[in-house]
């Protein structure tokens, strides 16, 4: 990419997204992809005076990502989208869907982006669809 | 005091899309509002996962009709900016053309939506006939009146001859003359303004924290337009962003309606410079690497990030559309009105569903 782009860790993220909005950056969204094995990559996206940049964020699926909401609150949609699709968890989200953005019923628990499915607990664990490796066009590989 | 909850939508007279919101009540006034999503939701992003690049131009103008020219425009560009294809300065001038022809017709549909919102049927139906003028020079050029299916990676697929140029211009300056014809009454008319001013303001500070995008941020008196990027033939234009300071309904309406006149001057600049060239460049080999691409909808700011690892297939198509960026707003503004006012605050935004759930 031709713009700046920043990779942090994910126990550094609140912090930095709160020194880019001092800056005067404006939130822009999120993206977010399947990386390598059970990692997801989440890239932030802000824009100031039209230049974009990025902070890139790499976590295990399993492990829940600190939401930026308390610093943009307009993040809780993409967040809760992202929960939806992917299945990463954000932690400290403003409004929570709870994965029901646009799934409901049985389909919470199917990442549709991705090859795993993370459970929640032991009994959604015991109630989980085999592995979604059948899932055509999964990201990532 | 008891709080009544009252859903809005997602089947409602003023939404052309299905938009739920749990409205909860208090003698009439909302004291809170949550959005819900995932009617019209249709997996596009992960049908461009498996599609071809090539044929993910066409996956991508079904995210949404009324700008469809332009989601592909963006995809385009976010390919041509992978691939280092040089796109032939004719493509560039005749992609800004039929943009911003989408541009007008997104904005009178809009328009006519928003009369119709407060119950001015005869406005809604005049701002409607002269979007058909404009539709049918869509149909005339592309051969198509809203999916329009010109772009292709490297170029376009279609162009303009002399002819059409000429009858162009004429069928602008028509549209033009019934549009300023049915300004007087749209920005001065007095069930108008005692419907729109005032209602659902959005300050500056609050549209820049909330990361509004378009139409719904230049009302509040943010200079921000993708069009000043300078993408396509942009670049080679005089265009400065429409803005109003109010931040309120009649401000957005107020955006849109000048950004339509501004649309036909765009396009009678491009017109009058279009370049000689070719239409089209012939694409070898696939993309590899990242890249984000932004442009200018109807409702603001269209972000696109693609990730190509040198196969047939995208490895990641995300698509970043303006309602979804104008959404959160709503959780704000709507707190404290009237009921009767939330059709009119929720419609002012320009929700579009379909670009929202992809």
């Amino acid at each position: 990419m031709r713009d700046e782009v920043i990779s942090v860790d994910p126990d550094n993220l609140v912090g930095a997204v709160a020194k880019i909005k001092v800056e005067g950056y404006r939130f822009v969204t999120l993206s977010c992809m399947q990386g390598d094995e059970n990692m997801v990559v989440v890239l932030y996206h802000f824009d100031k005076d039209l230049v974009l940049k990025h902070l890139r964020v790499s976590v295990p699926a399993d492990r829940a990502l600190p939401s930026i909401t308390p610093v943009y609150f307009a993040a809780f949609l993409v967040e809760n989208e992202i929960q939806d699709l992917f299945g990463l968890r954000f932690s400290g989200l403003a409004v929570d869907y709870e994965r029901t953005l646009y799934l409901e019923g049985q389909d919470v628990r199917v990442t549709p982006f991705c090859r795993y499915i993370v459970a929640k607990t032991p009994d959604d664990k015991a109630k989980m669809l085999p592995a979604s490796a059948d899932l055509p066009g999964t990201g990532g590989s | 005091m008891l709080k009544t909850v009252i859903p809005f939508g997602p089947q409602h007279p003023v939404l052309p899309e299905p938009l739920h919101l749990k409205l909860l009540v208090e003698e009439d006034v909302i004291t809170e509002a949550i959005p819900a999503l995932g009617f019209v939701h249709r997996g596009l992003e992960m049908l461009a996962h498996i599609r071809d690049f090539h044929q993910v131009t066409q996956v991508v103008e079904r995210v949404c009709g009324i700008c469809s020219m332009i989601h592909a425009m963006c995809y385009c560009q976010s390919i041509e900016a992978l691939m280092e294809i040089e796109v032939p300065p004719r493509a560039k001038f005749l992609r800004t053309i039929w943009s911003e022809l989408h541009r007008m017709h997104s904005h009178l549909l809009w328009l006519g939506l928003f009369a119709d919102s407060f119950g001015f049927e005869s406005l809604f139906m005049q701002l409607w006939k002269i979007r058909e003028k404009v539709l049918d020079l869509n149909e005339a050029t592309t051969g198509n009146r809203i999916i329009v299916s010109v772009n292709v990676i490297g170029g376009v697929r279609r162009d303009l001859n002399p002819e059409q140029i000429s009858w162009m211009l004429a069928e602008l300056a028509a549209v033009e003359l019934e549009i300023n014809r049915l300004g007087s009454t749209l920005l001065t008319d007095y069930t108008v303004k005692k419907r729109t001013a005032g209602k659902g303001v959005i300050t500056r500070d609050k549209a820049f924290e909330f990361g509004l995008v378009g139409p719904t941020l230049r009302a509040s008196g943010i200079c921000q337009d993708m069009r000043m990027l300078g993408y396509a033939a942009f670049d080679q234009l005089d265009f400065e962003p429409v803005v109003e300071t109010e931040g309120d309904c009649y401000a957005r309406s107020k955006v849109r309606f000048r950004e339509v006149l501004q649309s036909i001057d765009l396009i009678r600049q491009a017109l009058s410079r279009i370049a000689q060239s070719e239409i089209r460049t012939k694409v070898k080999g696939r993309p590899e690497g990242e890249t984000v691409c932004r442009v200018e909808q109807p409702r603001g700011e269209l972000l696109y990030y693609i990730k190509a690892n040198g196969t047939k297939n995208l490895e990641r198509l995300r698509i970043r559309t303006p309602t979804f960026a104008n959404i959160p707003a709503l959780l704000v503004i709507l707190p404290g009105m009237w009921l009767s006012d939330v059709p009119v605050v929720v419609l002012s935004i320009d929700p579009c569903i379909s670009c929202t759930e992809r």
